[in-house]
């Protein structure tokens, strides 16, 4: 990352070290990529605690896993282009859409946000050095590591890959041959650095925020991490306990879930989604709270509802654990059940979209400033809005019967999670990627790989729902003639769709090597981290600040 | 690159921090053993009879001894808090030893229990248990699953004292930096209070 401003810098930083007595101040000069620490190369990322090496660790690991279960996406959708078998058989295409599935949900999805902007930007943003145990967060990445590689050397091993889906449904999950042992540990350690990772930022939010920044004058991208930080210490225990339960079962045949031995398969659907109902609350609040800075930064305009988003935030973390039924109303349990189900799955959805009509009227009267995160962002809400609508069709007792595991679920679950959180991700790339690497990228390109992506986007997810209602199944690699049209469309999407992510990946990893130096400030943001140079130094903050503003304040912004 | 310097990342330390961290950790803790309590609360009710046949197997004594055992454990532990602050540095070693010592008798205790009952072929998967019928079965699964998880804590636990008791001893751990002890101290406690929970469900409800 050596450009002409950062060599001038290490330059004088040379100087000032060989005349004066090293320092505190001097340290400071560079950026945090000069600060190596002890060793070099690649050791000096993998053994840092600096947040935001971690934090750019977690940017590189998670979008290697992203890229290999993108295209194992993209593989299905091209067996599905016609009926019968195209270009793999039904065991094959069992395999690749479940680790489809393991990787996007455990490596890519859950830890994505917090992980990667989380560590980087939760401190910039409250004003700290770091988070609040540097070598803990470390620990995570090395976890979050491990937990990859033993559930992808699943695939490797005899018995064959995982055919289970992402779910790990009992009893099949203990009674296929195929290796789920590696694949179901793999999630459980992912799940314990997942834990790791949100019990830091509860205690960093606690403890680290600068003077002067009470509660309500913390960004909204550290509540939605506060918020999200609870859910991931709280509910995935839950499924670290079922994961190890599945273990029982096939190495000792203990019964908890096996009919055979009296045991209820029912109940392990049920302690599942007690935690993978919250799970998909981990995944979509940090995309709010990404979304909530980029909104009034393009807007120039102070967010309009900032403590109604904190309530809304905090209401879908706490109603979100009440609401895992909703993915079992065909499993078998009482009317009354159900009924509760239903009614909480509708009320959850209250908050949501408070959110949406509090981005939307931020919008109102700004004065917008079109940029690709702006783009993102404002995409992000219309395919929030399609997958969320869609979600109360399947939360609804009478349509789900006729909806449930069809292609319209999967439509809906990807116009949420991948739309919702990847336009965020994306979103939020763009919009910190010139104070995480202190260069900027091509705007133009930038934008035709955001339209070339939400075409095919919109082209590959949105057959899937008509598909789903006339009753196309969904993990079938198979289908009936009537369902030919849509799929082509769809498998056309998702060929678009990937020409406009390669468009995207190829100007971000070249303008991080070569874009024009970034400014402090490129958007007029009025968060902390915007007060510090690009890329920040080691310690972020020369002299911790003393917030007296509120978050949102354009007033001193030109 | 000009830094050959270890990098100055100021060292940051904050005791409240850490022993809210400690907690968080603790309620994760709980809710790992919660899952299980579910589990066993809804396979107990679908086979009543058998968990009330099957709880009879089990020793009342050894395990009221061994639930005894961790309570004065917790006790010691705890006095060591307090005996850090006050400076007593030989007492504080001596309770702490005495807790990692009565946490070795658990175990201990637990082997022999353990090996009585695979003995008699009461393990999960044995013939044995399989002739006896699915209550019996899932009785005995839940109760080498639960009590065998919590005996890793009891490892674990033994392990975060071990370390504690090495930091105390070197004079790294004293009057007014104690909060790993308190810490470790914390641990210690979730693993005897899951264990209060554990005796009366195996042991005693019947």
């Amino acid at each position: 990352m050596a450009g002409n401003k950062t060599f001038i810098q290490e330059k004088e930083t040379s100087d000032l070290i060989n005349s004066h007595a090293l320092t505190y101040m001097t340290i400071h000069q560079g950026s945090f990529y000069e600060n190596h620490g002890k060793y070099k190369g690649i050791m000096a990322w993998i053994t840092s605690t600096d947040h935001k090496r971690i934090g750019l660790l977690y940017l590189y690991s998670i979008t290697s896993a992203f890229v290999l279960a993108a295209i194992l996406g993209l593989l299905m959708k091209l067996e599905l282009i016609a009926p019968g078998k195209t270009i793999m058989d039904a065991r094959a295409y069992n395999g690749v859409f479940t680790l489809h599935g393991i990787t996007m949900i455990f490596l890519v999805v859950i830890p994505g946000l917090p992980a990667v902007f989380g560590n980087f930007m939760l401190p910039l943003m409250i004003g700290a050095r770091d988070v609040a145990f540097p070598r803990l967060n470390l620990f995570s990445w090395w976890l979050y590591v491990l937990g990859a590689l033993v559930a992808i050397s699943s695939q490797f091993m005899g018995g064959g890959p995982p055919d289970t889906g992402w779910t790990f449904y009992a009893p099949y999950s203990f009674r296929t041959g195929t290796n789920m042992l590696p694949a179901v540990m793999g999630a459980f350690i992912l799940g314990f650095s997942s834990i790791l990772t949100g019990l830091n930022f509860i205690v960093t939010i606690h403890r680290m925020r600068a003077p002067g920044m009470n509660w309500f004058k913390m960004p909204l991208f550290p509540w939605a991490l506060y918020g999200t930080a609870w859910i991931q210490l709280l509910a995935t225990p839950i499924v670290g306990i079922t994961l190890l339960m599945v273990v029982g079962e096939r190495l000792l045949h203990i019964g908890f879930f096996d009919p055979a031995l009296g045991g209820d398969p029912v109940l392990y659907q049920h302690l599942f989604w007690i935690y993978s109902h919250p799970a998909v609350y981990i995944m979509i609040l940090p995309a709010m709270g990404v979304i909530s800075e980029i909104l009034p930064t393009f807007a120039r305009k102070p967010i309009f509802g900032y403590k109604a988003i904190i309530v809304s935030t905090m209401l879908i973390a706490i109603v979100g654990y009440f609401v895992w039924g909703h993915h079992m109303y065909t499993a078998g349990m009482s009317s009354t059940a159900l009924i509760a189900f239903s009614f909480l799955t509708f009320l959850v959805a209250i908050p949501s979209a408070i959110k949406v009509f509090n981005w939307i009227s931020t919008l109102y009267k700004g004065s917008i400033h079109l940029e690709p995160p702006f783009y993102w962002a404002a995409s992000f809400l219309f395919v929030f809005m399609i997958g969320g609508l869609t979600g109360l069709i399947l939360g609804s007792l009478a349509t789900d019967m006729h909806v449930h595991d069809t292609a319209f679920v999967v439509a809906h679950f990807h116009y949420i999670i991948f739309g919702g959180v990847g336009f965020a991700f994306f979103g939020a790339i763009h919009y910190w990627f010139p104070k995480i690497f202190g260069r900027m990228y091509d705007k133009g390109w930038a934008t035709i790989g955001w339209i070339t992506f939400f075409a095919g986007f919109v082209t590959l997810y949105t057959p899937m729902f008509y598909l789903g209602i006339m009753g196309m199944p969904r993990r079938y690699f198979d289908y009936l003639p009537q369902f030919h049209g849509w799929n082509i469309v769809s498998s056309f999407g998702a060929l678009i769709l990937f020409a406009g992510l390669a468009i995207i990946i190829t100007n971000l990893v070249r303008s991080a090597r070569m874009g024009p130096i970034a400014e402090t400030n490129p958007w007029g943001g009025s968060t902390l981290e915007w007060t510090i140079p690009s890329p920040p130094p080691l310690e972020n903050f020369k002299e911790i600040p003393t917030v007296t503003r509120k978050p949102y304040d354009y007033s001193e912004i030109s | 690159m000009i830094m050959s310097q270890p990098a100055a990342h100021t060292e940051h330390f904050d005791a409240t921090a850490s022993k809210i961290g400690m907690w968080l950790f603790i309620f994760t803790e709980l809710l790992l053993f919660g899952g299980l309590f579910i589990v066993y609360s809804v396979i107990r009710f679908s086979h009543q009879t058998a968990f009330h046949l099957a709880a009879e197997e089990l020793d009342v004594v050894l395990g009221a001894t061994n639930t005894g055992l961790l309570l004065l454990s917790s006790m010691t532990i705890a006095m060591s808090v307090s005996a850090i602050q006050f400076g007593h540095k030989r007492f504080t070693l001596i309770l702490i030893s005495t807790t990692i010592l009565i946490g070795l008798i658990f175990l201990v205790n637990k082997y022999f229990e353990w090996s009585l009952k695979i003995e008699h072929g009461l393990y999960p998967g044995s013939a044995t248990l399989q002739g006896l019928g699915n209550g019996d079965t899932l009785f005995f699964g839940l109760y080498f699953f639960m009590t065998g998880l919590h005996a890793l804590h009891i490892i674990a636990g033994v392990s975060i004292l071990g370390w504690v008791l090495a930091r105390v001893a070197s004079g790294k751990i004293h009057g007014t930096h104690f909060v790993h002890l308190e810490n470790g101290a914390l641990y210690w406690h979730l693993v005897d209070v899951i264990w209060i929970f554990l005796f009366p469900l195996f042991y005693l409800i019947s």
